[in-house]
This record gives C-alpha cells, sequence and structure tokens, in this order.
C-alpha cells in the first residue's frame, strides 16, 4: 500500500464563500487522502509555499467570484518558477467552459464545474496522481 | 400510527434538511391566534398583502457605477418597487479598486463602490426620498451608509425621509459568508454605532437586516438558519441595551433576511415558526412594549445553491416555486433569482423573467388575496411547531455558551454548519436526494447567454479614484481619517466621523485602513 496522495484544498481571491472547499476537504479526507486547507484569502504567493512546504501532488484551487482567470495563471506561473511543474493543479468552481479549456492550456489539470460530483473528483485524483 | 402501504413502509420521507415526515398529519398541535396578533405566526398585519403587496425588490449591480446606474433605471421602469445594491468582493472587504488584493476581483460580483464619488454616479438620477433602498454590506456597512446619507443631504432629502436596510450583519459573516474584517467585538461596537445613529437620525431605516440567508447557503439546514438568524438578532440586542438604549426604541427597526429553498412546507413553516419565536423573545424576554418591536419583518431571497448550471431553464421552475414558499410565509419583500446565476450575475433578460414571476405570483396566483391561506393545515402547523421547538433548542445551547460570539469563537454555529452541508451532499452523491438535470434525468445543454464583465471596470475604477486623489482637499480628508481613527480608539459613536471622511472624498479603503488600524483584522480557524 502506497502512501496516501497529498492534497492543498485552497482558497484564493476574496471571496469567503467556503462551503465548496470544506466540502471537497472533507470528501477527500473521508477517501483516505491527507488533506490540507488553506483557509480563506490565499494569493497564489501562499498558496504556492503552502504546497511547497507541505510537499503536497495536488493542489485544489476553490473559485466562485469569477477572479480565475486572473489568479489562476498567477498560480501555475509560480509552479513554473518554483520548478514544482509536477505538482497537479485542479480548480472547481463557477469557471465557463471556455474559460476552462483556456486554463488547461495553461497546465491545469482538470476543471471540475458546478454539479460535479465527489467521487468524480476523488477518481481523478487517483487517476492522475502517479502511484 | 396507521399502517402503512408495504411498499412506501420503508422509505424515509424527510424534508430537504433531514427532518422526518410522518405518513399523514391529522390534527394540529394547538390553535394558532389570527394575523396581525401576538405573536403573529399567521402574519404581522391582519390584512397582509390585501393592504399592501410585498416589495419587489432585485438584487443588483456589477461592474462600474455608470453601468449598475443604467440597470436601476432599467429596473424601475420595469416595475421593481425598491432597488437593492450589490457591491463586488473588493467594496465588501473595504478595498480600493487599485489595492493588490483586488487582482481580478473589480466590478465581478457586485459594483465597485471606491468614494463618495461613485455613490453619486450610483443614485444619479434616482430621488432617494422616494425610492427604498437595501444595501448587502457588512463590515464596511457604516461608511457605505454614511455615503447614502452624504447623497440624500446632496439631494435635499431629510435623513428623516429615507426608506430602506443596510444588511450590516456581521455576526453571519463570521457563520457562514465570511466576508468579515475586524474582530467580532469593535465590529459589533460599528453595528450598535449604527443601530443607535439610526434611531437617532433615520427613523425609517433598517439599520440591520439579520441574515440566515447566507448561513443557509453555506449549507445549513431550515432549523439551523432560523436558530442561528434569531440568535444573532439576541445578540444585537444584547449589545444595544448594554449601550444604554431602551428595548423600543431601536427594535422596531431590526429587520431580518431569510433564505426561500427548495422544500416548500419546510420553508413557509420557518417563517412562521420565525416570527412567533421572535415576538416571544421581544416581549417575554426582553420586556418589549411595542407591537412594533414584537413584530418579525423579513426580506425573502429564492436559494441560489438550489440552482443549477445544468439545464439552466429549469431553475425559473425552482425559483418559481420558492418565491411561491416566501409569499406564502407572509415576506415583506422578495429577490427572486435569476435563471443563468448559476454562471454569473444575470443578464437584463434572465432579470426580467425573474421579476415577471413576483409579478405573476402577485397578479394571477390569487395567493395575495387572503393572509396565511396554509394556516391551520395540519401538516403546516405541526412543521411549524417542530421547526420552533428545534430552534428554540439552538438558541438554548448558544444562551449556554455564554452568546452567539464565544460560540463563533469555539466553532460551534460554524461546525453544525459544514457537518450539515456534507451530509447534504452525500445524499445527493448516494441519489437519496435527486436534483433534477443534476443526478437524474441529465441531458446535453443549450449554452445560454451570460453576463460579461471585463477588466475594463477594474481599469475605470483605478482611473476615477486616481483623478479624485488629485483633485480633492487631500488635508482635509487626512485630517477626517485622523479624527476617525481618534473617535475609534474612544468609545464614541463612530458614525459622525465616518460621515465627515466620506463627505471629505476620503476613498472606502483610506477608512476602513483607519479603522483597520485600530481594530486590527480578524483570522478564523477553519472548522471542516
Amino acid at each position: 500500500m502506497s502512501n496516501p496522495v497529498r492534497v492543498l484544498v485552497a482558497k484564493p481571491g476574496l471571496d469567503g464563500h467556503d462551503r465548496g472547499a470544506k466540502v471537497i476537504a472533507r470528501a477527500l479526507r473521508d477517501a483516505g487522502m491527507e488533506v490540507i486547507y488553506t483557509g480563506l484569502r490565499q494569493t497564489p504567493e501562499m498558496i504556492v509555499n503552502a504546497a511547497l512546504q507541505e510537499d503536497v501532488q495536488v493542489i485544489g484551487l476553490s473559485i466562485l467570484s469569477g477572479a480565475h482567470n486572473a489568479i489562476v495563471p498567477r498560480v501555475m506561473e509560480l509552479l513554473r518558477e518554483k520548478d514544482m511543474t509536477d505538482v497537479i493543479v485542479i480548480v472547481g468552481g463557477i469557471v465557463p467552459d471556455e474559460d476552462a479549456e483556456a486554463l488547461k492550456k495553461q497546465g491545469v489539470a482538470a476543471v471540475f464545474q458546478p454539479g460535479a460530483s465527489l467521487d468524480a473528483i476523488v477518481r481523478f485524483i487517483r487517476s492522475a496522481v502517479p502511484v | 400510527m396507521k399502517t402503512a402501504d408495504p411498499k412506501t413502509a420503508e422509505r424515509q420521507f424527510t424534508t430537504i434538511s433531514g427532518v422526518p415526515i410522518e405518513p399523514l398529519y391529522e390534527s394540529v398541535p394547538h390553535d394558532v391566534p389570527p394575523p396581525g396578533e401576538f405573536p403573529y405566526t399567521r402574519g404581522i398585519h391582519a390584512d397582509m398583502y390585501r393592504g399592501r403587496l410585498w416589495t419587489m425588490r432585485q438584487f443588483s449591480g456589477f461592474a462600474t457605477p455608470e453601468e449598475t446606474n443604467r440597470r436601476y433605471h432599467y429596473l424601475l421602469q420595469q416595475g421593481q418597487t425598491g432597488l437593492s445594491v450589490a457591491f463586488d468582493l473588493p467594496t465588501l472587504m473595504g478595498y480600493d479598486a487599485d489595492h493588490a488584493m483586488s487582482l481580478g476581483e473589480v466590478g465581478k460580483c457586485g459594483v465597485s463602490i471606491c468614494s463618495l464619488e461613485d455613490m453619486e454616479i450610483l443614485f444619479r438620477g434616482i430621488p432617494l426620498g422616494d425610492v427604498t433602498v437595501s444595501m448587502t454590506i457588512n463590515s464596511p456597512a457604516a461608511v457605505l451608509w454614511a455615503m447614502y446619507l452624504a447623497i440624500a443631504e446632496q439631494q435635499g432629502v431629510e435623513w428623516s425621509r429615507l426608506s430602506g436596510t443596510l444588511q450590516n450583519d456581521i455576526l453571519k459573516e463570521y457563520l457562514a459568508q465570511k466576508e468579515y474584517i475586524f474582530p467580532p467585538r469593535p465590529s459589533m461596537r460599528l453595528v450598535t454605532d449604527t443601530i443607535e445613529f439610526g434611531a437617532r437620525h433615520t427613523p425609517k431605516f433598517n439599520p440591520v437586516s439579520i441574515s440566515g440567508y447566507h448561513i443557509r447557503e453555506a449549507g445549513s439546514t431550515a432549523v439551523q438558519e432560523l436558530a442561528f438568524t434569531l440568535r444573532d438578532g439576541i445578540e444585537y440586542v444584547d449589545w444595544a441595551l448594554e449601550r444604554g438604549m431602551a428595548i423600543d426604541e431601536f427594535a422596531p427597526r431590526l429587520s431580518f433576511f431569510f433564505n426561500a429553498h427548495s422544500d416548500f412546507f419546510e420553508e413557509i413553516a420557518k417563517y412562521r415558526a420565525a416570527r412567533k419565536i421572535w415576538a416571544m423573545a421581544m416581549r417575554d424576554r426582553y420586556g418589549a412594549r411595542s407591537e412594533r418591536s414584537w413584530k418579525l419583518r423579513f426580506h425573502a431571497q429564492t436559494a441560489g445553491c438550489s440552482l443549477t448550471w445544468q439545464q439552466p431553464y429549469n431553475n425559473v421552475v425552482r425559483t418559481a416555486l420558492q418565491a411561491m414558499a416566501a409569499v406564502l410565509g407572509g415576506a415583506q419583500s422578495l429577490h427572486t433569482n435569476s435563471l443563468d446565476e448559476a454562471y454569473a450575475l444575470p443578464s437584463e433578460h434572465a432579470v426580467t423573467i425573474a421579476l415577471r414571476t413576483q409579478q405573476i405570483l402577485a397578479h394571477e396566483s390569487g395567493i395575495p388575496n387572503t393572509p396565511d391561506p396554509l394556516g391551520g393545515s395540519y401538516f403546516v402547523e405541526t412543521l411549524t411547531e417542530q421547526t420552533e421547538s428545534a430552534a428554540q433548542d439552538y438558541i438554548r445551547r448558544i444562551d449556554e455558551m455564554g452568546g452567539m460570539i464565544p460560540a463563533i469563537e469555539v466553532g460551534f454555529p460554524q461546525s453544525e454548519i459544514a457537518a450539515a452541508s456534507y451530509r447534504y451532499q452525500r445524499e445527493v452523491e448516494a441519489g437519496d436526494r435527486v436534483i433534477v438535470g443534476v443526478n437524474r434525468y441529465q441531458s446535453d445543454d443549450q449554452p445560454i447567454e451570460l453576463l460579461q464583465i471585463d477588466e475594463s471596470a477594474a481599469q475605470h475604477q483605478e482611473q476615477k479614484l486616481a483623478s479624485l486623489r488629485a483633485r480633492r482637499d487631500n488635508g482635509r480628508a487626512q485630517q477626517s481619517l485622523d479624527a476617525l481613527r481618534r473617535a475609534a480608539e474612544g468609545t464614541e459613536n463612530t458614525m459622525p466621523y465616518i460621515l465627515d471622511a466620506v463627505r471629505a472624498y476620503a476613498s472606502l479603503g483610506e477608512i476602513m485602513d483607519a479603522l483597520r488600524s485600530v481594530f486590527g483584522t480578524y483570522q478564523e480557524t477553519a472548522h471542516l
């Protein structure tokens, strides 16, 4: 049995609606993963530093405010700067289809839109993280 | 209990909040006094909507004050009867548009307001003496309210004529929506300052709208929404009394804001129970003598969290049912969500359908023809009593903890809400809760047209602010901020100082920074 997957669930931007982030954090934990939840109002710098310190394999960003096009590219850029491109980034929240495609082109592994099932997210992480 | 059909006997029937539903209801727990009579379970007025319909108030704001002002004029032309301002996240968090934390957020979730100048533009051509205006603003509520009062001065409208509502409910921010800035106690001092100032100067303005809406959106049950909201209300009352005010001086102007969720009867029971609990608390716990203090008045908004991204036109139907529950529950004003709000702020087309939904309820359904049409229903009366008693249990537990602030500090309501929201999501996941178009009856969606807000709003706001800072009397602005800081360090009411700073065109961010320097900021411990 390999070590559990380590996931950082992060809530960037000014928005405080953390229902989704908390539900996902619990679901991943119940699925046997080690989950670190950053809490609210994290800048991209804080998120990438936390990911480095906690040595996570996955970063999950929860964004509902429409600020994803400003925030996610900055996270990806910082990961490249710190040579952390092996960290898998997934995004959940209110992200329109065309924005989701653009984020994937920038290296986001998956975007989960409203209505996505918890199981689908768990399955995706399991399949994406190298054993 | 009678024997049930064996096929249905094993199946659990529960409300959306998990309250068990009996196979049949055959009696009411007790008789309920008529509408307009204590404890107002059946409504606060004897004639309810026969006397006056509810206020149709669509929450609206996006991009720049210029664009939102155009939307307000449009909504008023379409027959909307009150305005409700949605502010963007930087405004809600007390940052100017040019602050680093405002990156990507300016004008996205509401309108950006950085100074009195923006507020002047927002209300251009709207006579504040003739419309009622609700403002959804919390941590910086005193500042935005001061801007509103300053505009009334400019328009030559007496403050005593102003009618409207400030959300200004900081406690639910710690519980649910998390748009707090300062720690709970200095935040409560600011709210108390506005309640006190309002009681003296704006007798027709509601200085606080005690809100369950956000608690419910964060995933609470109906009972939690009710209990935590009313207990928040009790906390504001305690602070105002502590300040030396008399209960009947301010209680009549406390207003409430509830969610209108999907479980039809559970929602109606919630509103009925809310009126009863509040009336009893005001009369028996606080000795209020004025009937106006006993009456719980509330605004309702249909449940944003119930809207689905999939098959968005279904949201029109959900919203109509939820709005119907709010009206059957005796709401004083109502916002109906637009079909596209799972994606974005609503387009003009979508918001018009939402408003028409209310107009159809008002003028075609016949529901407003008699007060509390469901009064006396075995089911509704029983559910009302169960909801009341479950909420009273929560209120007692929070009393035992020493009030809402100690309860927040130990994370009690936060944990209860998080547990409820997780339980609900698990039920959806397991298929025990059906969401049409999401976990059953799925089909391919056709794309809908959405309101787009680009970064030009941010640039526009930043430029205006830079030009204002170059133009204004900076000495006067600085002096007003220094005076505010000193007032905040002491115990005086801060409202007159905030008004001075606003009139001197100090920006929202500058005023909030002055208060941050005295009060500090709050970081929560996350309760998963």
